[in-house]
């Protein structure tokens, strides 16, 4: 019954945050902010993340897959499909979900306790919109690039590893790159990230803006943000799976 | 004007306000006083559309408020400024920038003509030379007056005041409340304060709305509270030692 209520609850904030903007000029201005503040600042730990998954997934898949029976630029072929249909979207949407996330929920959560969000409806301010419609279509926009960036930095990461230690020829790793390659596979992958965002943006909103009392609340609100979000990102990782690849 | 009749309010079935009628009149600096907990902020929340009520009318002039719906009320809001106890101010957003947000949302003027308004408020308030700080980087007292540069940019005709001098050294008061006043009957703005400080009733409140438990206990003016012999009233306003002997001496008087 709870969640139904939380659904409703959902379902109400959403429309409010896409009904008509006050003006849109002030729209542009901020989505072209939080671009900046939830999708370049992101930029750093998604390529972090992704080097060191694609140089590990490559090492991992060297040592298990080695057989007389299997061709080595398996292993490049591998990597590039894990980094495309899993890590680049599904991977790096739980780490945003951490961190921006728990960013969208705290800066949401502490403008209500401190009636901030209340001084935007005294002004006439739709605030559900002015604050998170901004957030869902930076994300939605920006978060795309990020898993191209990732994809790309994670095979690279593969590559460097072959080069470095030594576990495969790097030629043979190049082979399986560009071997079988299905270019739906990134669409797919970009239009879960796309979901992933909207949900992550939405879902951490909506924490933050009905977070009430004070600074524990919004810890409280931040935690349930991240927790929800990313138990969201794994079941809607599964209906997606479904529906665009089966 | 600003008037409530038979305002209810209960919070999960607990009544914070019960049957409140009361008028606030225009051009005057109308104030809501009360121990903590007795529904002043619930009740001015409620006037200015942050609470929903119970049952109850609220008016403002000749306009039901509260049977208007979301984009009604955002037309009325126009007309509305309210410094909030804390200010409120947004925290990514420069002073001049939360000054000028209100016209840059609601209005068609030049940036020039933005910024002209935004510097005289701030000039009215005293803060000049603040434009690019941020609210982390202001005082107590500046916050506040930026607060009230806020709340007048758009020549609003109804002014809200929870509490503005929570937090503020005495003779800081006494400032921000002489500036409310001011303003007001510069504007000619109908407003109401919500406050527990006593400095305030005396230097500033013309109409003054006694809470007490959730109702409307008491109104008058300053100069009857010297008379008044509601128990809960006196308990409240000449609560020390020192208030008490104030009475006394201007009762004689």
């Amino acid at each position: 019954m709870k969640l139904f209520a939380l659904f409703g609850n959902y379902c109400i904030l959403m429309s409010k945050v896409f009904s008509r903007p006050e003006k849109r000029s002030i729209y542009r201005q901020r989505i072209l902010f939080e671009i900046e503040a939830l999708g370049l600042n992101s930029i750093g730990i998604a390529a972090l993340i992704s080097i060191f998954m694609g140089a590990v997934i490559t090492l991992q898949m060297s040592i298990n897959l080695e057989s007389p029976f299997i061709p080595r630029y398996l292993i490049g072929y591998a990597t590039r499909e894990s980094m495309i249909l899993e890590f680049s979207s599904t991977v790096v949407a739980l780490i945003l979900a951490g961190k921006v996330g728990s960013n969208i929920a705290s800066e949401i959560g502490t403008m209500r306790i401190t009636e901030q969000i209340d001084a935007l409806e005294i002004m006439g301010v739709n605030s559900a919109s002015y604050l998170i419609l901004p957030k869902i279509v930076a994300t939605v926009f920006f978060f795309p690039f990020l898993t191209i960036l990732s994809i790309l930095i994670g095979t690279a990461g593969g590559y460097l590893i072959a080069i470095f230690t030594g576990v495969m020829n790097p030629g043979d790793y190049i082979e399986g790159l560009m071997y079988s390659f299905k270019p739906f596979s990134i669409w797919y992958s970009l239009i879960k990230i796309a979901v992933y965002a909207f949900l992550i943006t939405s879902i951490s909103g909506f924490y933050g803006y009905f977070a009430q009392g004070n600074s524990l609340e919004v810890g409280r609100a931040s935690t349930k943000a991240v927790v929800v979000s990313s138990v969201t990102i794994l079941i809607f990782n599964l209906i997606l799976t479904q529906l665009l690849l089966i | 004007m600003i008037r409530t009749e038979h305002l209810v309010k209960s919070f999960d079935g607990r009544i914070v306000l019960n049957d409140i009628s009361v008028e606030f009149d225009q051009g005057k600096t109308n104030l809501i006083i009360g121990q903590s907990g007795s529904g002043k902020t619930v009740l001015l929340k409620s006037i200015v559309g942050l609470h929903m009520i119970d049952s109850g009318e609220i008016y403002y002039d000749d306009v039901l408020f509260s049977g208007l719906d979301f984009k009604a009320r955002k037309l009325i809001r126009r007309d509305v400024g309210m410094i909030f106890q804390g200010g409120a101010l947004l925290d990514s957003s420069t002073v001049e920038e939360n000054v000028k947000l209100p016209l840059d949302l609601f209005t068609k003027q030049s940036e020039e003509e933005k910024l002209e308004r935004v510097n005289f408020c701030l000039r009215r308030v005293n803060l000049q030379d603040a434009n690019g700080l941020y609210p982390a980087e202001l005082s107590g007292g500046m916050v506040k007056r930026v607060a009230i540069a806020r709340a007048i940019v758009m020549n609003p005709r109804y002014l809200f005041c929870d509490e503005p001098n929570s937090g503020l050294d005495p003779k800081t008061s006494v400032v921000i409340d002489n500036l409310i006043h001011e303003i007001t009957v510069e504007y000619g703005m109908t407003t109401i304060i919500n406050t527990h400080d006593m400095n305030s009733v005396m230097e500033i409140g013309e109409k003054i709305v006694f809470l007490h438990q959730g109702r409307k206990w008491w109104e008058g003016t300053k100069q009857d509270i010297f008379h008044t012999d509601n128990r809960e009233l006196n308990d409240f306003v000449f609560a020390s030692a020192m208030a008490k002997r104030a009475k006394k001496v201007t009762a004689i008087d």
